[in-house]
């Protein structure tokens, strides 16, 4: 068990390289109930998003999910999340862990008149069921899903159990995120692995979701970005909507947008024992150019992947840079992103401007 | 099989007349996770004792290895190179690192098994 932002998690139930391939090639479970749950609601609910948000909540119908960024006024990330529109003036707002506190203060030191925030954090669970083949191996009691698009969702029932079923994840693949009332979850969980196990289903933990994000190339808040990075140098410049109307952050990243970020995001790959660490140093052409954001083994791949925030212009796939692994220097190659694309439809675009 | 012995960072040896076996522990194997690399000595290397002598590569992190004996390397398992997830998969086996040709006599403080499961068990509280 590690210590996730107060909540104990499991790196692993078997293997992380189990997991890893159950959710690349089968699927697996993910219990992701640490992310913090807010439901905002109101007359001016639509309209108090908008202006915290990056991206355009108006752009989304009941039933339809968002990515978006909230950021300061300088435009840095205080949180990357997804915004689900449950009714015209309902939202679900889904956030990181480790954010949870600092971004209900600031939501609620912006909240107008009329609106309302509460946090189910602690009495629904949310669990992930993630892979190629996670549509087809939906438990006996199940709801239809073939009609819920890519970052839809709809309240249904799961193996029984009243669920809100979300086409959403964090591992690249088609699947599915499900809220579930937390007397009930248990349940749910022991049908899906139950039914799935001669598949292949496994449960899987943090050390799969890592791997799996990162090959995806799906930015983790804390690593890939802060306070002190803005949407365009995270790569994430497609989730701001400078046209929609003011919003917290909005002159400043105009002005990024103008000039240009003053780093990148990009993605790296090693020779295999060759792992990058996050904070490792990487220099380009002799010179100190940055350092790994997050890295890893790719069971899957086969060698190390890793992003790593450098200062300037992007650079061109096929570039060498050099990691600092190990108390030496190693060779590492900038590559395109996403490391590995799987079965997630994608609706919306891939994680990169 | 000769009776296995134990540091307190976790690496464990077998004794036969001067050869010594050196691999890591199953509390050690399963405190690391899925080992993917490591980076081992080559063999005629001389060793002090508690010298590190390489490197295990999990996806959690890297550890370093500290020799529980002082002596010359003789061996080193080759499998691990193509499969280093024997470590974790048969630890105390197939998983074993390198043998050593000892010199002089074993370090007094290597303990048996009840009492390293005692030091491990403190150590993950």
């Amino acid at each position: 068990m590690v210590d996730f932002g107060g909540w104990e998690l499991p790196q692993q139930y078997t293997s992380i390289r189990d997991e890893h391939f159950a959710v690349r090639k089968v699927a697996g479970l993910f219990d992701i109930s640490h992310m913090g749950r807010l439901w905002v609601e109101g007359a001016g609910a639509e309209a108090y998003l908008q202006s915290l948000l990056t991206n355009d909540i108006s752009a989304i119908a009941p039933g339809h999910a968002i990515y978006s960024l909230m950021c300061q006024e300088d435009g840095g990330a205080i949180d990357d999340l997804v915004v689900y529109r449950e009714a015209p003036t309902r939202f679900l707002v889904v956030v990181n862990a480790g954010n949870r506190e600092k971004d209900t203060a600031w939501m609620r030191e912006h909240i107008p008149a009329g609106v309302s925030m509460t946090d189910h954090t602690d009495d629904t669970s949310l669990i992930a069921f993630q892979g190629p083949l996670a549509h087809a191996l939906l438990p006996k009691g199940s709801s239809p899903t073939d009609d819920i698009p890519y970052f839809g969702f709809r309240a249904g029932k799961v193996a029984g159990v009243s669920a809100l079923i979300s086409r959403t994840g964090y591992t690249g693949e088609d699947g599915f995120e499900l809220f579930i009332e937390s007397a009930r979850v248990g349940e749910v969980w022991d049908a899906i692995l139950a039914e799935g196990k001669a598949e292949g289903v496994l449960p899987a933990g943090l050390g799969a979701r890592d791997a799996t994000r990162l090959e995806a190339a799906l930015r983790l808040y804390g690593n890939d970005m802060d306070e002190t990075v803005n949407p365009y140098e995270a790569g994430l410049g497609w989730t701001v909507k400078l046209g929609k109307g003011d919003f917290v952050g909005r002159d400043a990243l105009a002005k990024v947008k103008e000039t240009g970020p003053r780093r990148s995001l990009i993605g790296l790959e090693t020779a295999p024992g060759d792992i990058p660490r996050h904070g490792a140093a990487v220099t380009h052409a002799g010179r100190r150019a940055g350092a790994v954001t997050s890295g890893t083994h790719s069971f899957f791949l086969g060698h190390p992947i890793a992003l790593a925030l450098l200062e300037g212009p992007s650079l061109r796939v096929g570039e060498k840079v050099t990691v600092e692994v190990r108390g030496r220097e190693a060779e590492a190659s900038v590559v395109k992103l996403p490391f590995y694309r799987g079965s997630a439809r994608s609706a919306v675009a891939p994680a990169k401007s | 099989m000769a009776e296995r012995r134990y540091t307190k960072t976790h690496e464990w040896v077998t004794v036969d007349g001067k050869t010594v076996t050196v691999g890591i522990t199953d509390f050690a194997q399963s405190q690391l996770g899925d080992v993917v690399f490591l980076e081992l000595p080559s063999p005629g290397r001389k060793l002090a004792l508690r010298e590190s002598f390489g490197v295990v590569e999990s996806v959690k992190a890297a550890s370093d290895l500290y020799s529980p004996v002082a002596g010359r390397v003789t061996a080193v398992n080759e499998k691990l190179s193509a499969k280093p997830e024997l470590i974790n998969s048969d630890p105390y086996g197939d998983g074993w690192i390198m043998k050593v040709e000892l010199a002089g006599d074993l370090p007094s403080d290597l303990m048996d098994e009840a009492d390293y499961k005692k030091a491990a068990g403190a150590g993950a509280q």
